[in-house]
């Protein structure tokens, strides 16, 4: 019974949506929008799942000295102070449970919740992000590096459509006469990234396409049962 | 009778033929019944402006759209419910913003039954439905398939077990997307089976999520996956836990733990966006074995270059079936590869066509 029910559910739904896709006539055209709700909803419920797993997890390393025990103080300091800034004086335009703190706001320019966010949260957010530029080029080195005619290939085509987005790439080919103008490098660059590139991504689309079809052809009728923890 | 009818028709064309404005509404096709398609021609009187406007239950006119062209045409998708007489007005002006002519008129919308812009998604859905269907009965009659090698899953028994001689943890990401996204199902599919493997090793298994949804599901799988192999008290609830619902938050906690951890293994299974290189860079610093998989083609090459192992596209919806070896989840991806074989074969058609100047067959499979 653990098993059959969501394999039912699973099947109907999964039908059920499947034809929606082709009847725009009610009930079958909202269906998918409606699920959609349904998911959110849960998805609300679920995110206190979540925050406990969060609490739990780092209540226990701290309460067991665990390596490095003190960051994990400051997460969960970070969490409470939002949440309680949150609370007490909202974000944005909604109000808190002491209304929109004008007192501090006129102080510090911002809501607290909103001052944090815009100071701390956003400059993390973007301290992380920038780390993919290093990523990047640490990454690019090693696939750069001639060992095959894949990669030789890789090189030559990367170093074209870099060039090619520089003002020095341009300059670099700026002379040549009208009819060699296929050969002007911002041209080469565009033309890799809109045949070969777009080729070869679409090619890779099609068959996740055609490996979603089959997965969830698999999870409708009950063959593939990982999700549920079976087989 | 018949003097009536002719009568009629005769008033009806010297009707429509005095008219110096084109008002035409009719039912948008292929919907629910929530829009009117409106086209208009003022050509013969030269406006310099329209305004289209439809009574309310009030009676008053509220304006739906304005244009300076002649002719156009306007989707009216606004409160309109199937079934209901709609009257609408449109008032051309000169360039003086005086009112030339008014034209009123009246249509009503129908909820379609069938959309007929999406038979070509019919046609192509139940072509490999039945190829993948007709594969699977195959498969379970006994017929041997062949599935050709697939490296990234091949090595994932040699991941976990150089995890459990280094005495060091596995690391499983189920990508950043919710459980509504295929990706990220395909990647729990994979989880079961890499947690089995971890239990049978007793090798540490470490699957830090970034939605409740993603936990919940991950913790149950686990926790089978742990019963399954026979060692539901090596099974630790806190293997699986959630970090921040944020990408780069979810990254910088992620980062962290390949950091302090050294996980001998990590897997990157599902879907992920500008994250993928910063995951994978830092793992391939901390030395681990990698196997990612992603059908986001744009962060494929990132994986690529810094995963020892890359499940690409297809491949991660793929393995839960290929691991299994099951001839049931086989025969689907035999369906797949046909309807591979049926894609290959209507782009060259379509290619010829194209080329041929004849563009049926395009205008056939655009989605509208």
């Amino acid at each position: 019974m653990k098993r059959k029910i969501p394999l039912l559910i699973t099947f109907t739904v999964g039908i059920i949506l499947i034809i929606s896709e082709f009847i725009p006539h009610k009930p079958f055209g909202q269906l998918s929008g409606e699920l959609e709700i349904w998911f959110l909803i849960i998805s609300g419920f679920a995110i206190l799942l979540g925050q406990l797993s969060l609490f739990k997890v780092n209540i226990l390393k701290i309460k067991y000295k665990q390596r490095d025990w003190q960051f994990y103080t400051i997460t969960l300091i970070s969490f409470i102070v939002m949440v309680t800034f949150g609370f007490l004086w909202g974000t944005g335009k909604s109000a808190g449970m002491l209304g929109h703190g004008e007192i501090i706001s006129n102080t510090i320019g911002y809501k607290p919740f909103d001052y944090l966010f815009h100071n701390i949260y956003q400059h993390l957010q973007a301290t992380m992000f920038s780390l993919l530029a290093f990523f990047i080029a640490s990454a690019a080195y090693r696939a750069f590096i001639g060992r095959t005619v894949e990669s030789n290939l890789l090189l030559v085509s990367a170093v074209l459509v870099m060039l090619g987005n520089t003002t020095f790439g341009s300059l670099l080919t700026g002379w040549l006469p009208e009819s060699l103008n296929f050969l002007h490098l911002p041209k080469i660059s565009e033309f890799i990234m809109t045949f070969p590139t777009t080729a070869g991504q679409r090619a890779i689309m099609i068959g996740a396409g055609l490996g979603i079809i089959g997965s969830s052809l698999r999870i409708i009728l009950g063959i593939e049962r990982s999700y549920l923890g079976g087989e | 009778m018949k003097k009536l009818l002719i009568f009629l028709f005769i008033s009806y064309t010297c009707f429509l033929f005095s008219q110096e404005i084109l008002l035409n509404i009719k039912d948008k096709p292929n919907n629910d019944g929530s829009a009117l398609s409106i086209s208009w021609d003022t050509s013969q009187i030269e406006a310099s402006k329209i305004i289209i406007e439809r009574e309310t239950s009030d009676g008053e006119f509220i304006a739906i759209t304005s244009s300076e062209e002649s002719t156009g045409t306007f989707d009216d998708g606004s409160n309109i419910i199937p079934g209901i007489r709609y009257i609408y007005r449109l008032t051309a002006f000169d360039n003086n913003d005086n009112i030339m002519q008014i034209v009123m008129t009246t249509s009503e919308s129908y909820a379609q039954w069938f959309n007929k812009d999406k038979i070509s998604l019919l046609i192509f859905a139940l072509l490999i439905t039945i190829s993948i269907v007709y594969y699977i009965f195959s498969a379970r009659s006994g017929k041997d398939l062949y599935i050709r090698k697939i490296s990234g899953l091949e090595s994932m028994d040699e991941s976990v077990g150089r995890a459990t001689e280094m005495g060091r943890p596995i690391l499983f990401i189920p990508g950043t997307l919710d459980l509504d996204d295929m990706q990220t199902i395909a990647g729990l599919t994979l989880l079961r089976r890499l947690a089995q493997k971890a239990a049978e090793y007793d090798a540490k298994l470490i699957v830090p999520v970034c939605r409740s949804m993603v936990l919940s599901t991950a913790k149950e799988i686990v926790k089978e996956a742990y019963m399954k192999a026979g060692r539901p008290d090596a099974y630790d609830p806190d293997s699986v836990f959630y970090l921040t619902d944020d990408q780069f938050g979810y990254v910088a906690g992620v980062d962290g733990i390949i950091v302090r951890e050294k996980p001998a293994a990590n897997f990157f299974l599902g879907a992920f966006y500008a994250e993928s290189l910063i995951l994978a860079e830092t793992g391939f610093s901390s030395g681990a074995i990698q196997t990612a998989g992603t059908a986001m083609p744009s962060q494929l090459p990132f994986f690529v270059v810094a995963c020892d192992y890359t499940l690409i596209g297809e491949e991660l919806f793929a393995a839960s079936a290929y691991l299994s070896k099951d001839p049931h989840q086989l025969g689907s991806l035999k369906g797949q590869d046909f309807g591979k074989a049926i894609f290959i074969v209507v782009l060259t058609i379509g290619i010829i066509l194209e080329i041929s100047g004849v563009h049926f067959l395009k205008d056939f499979l655009a989605l509208h």
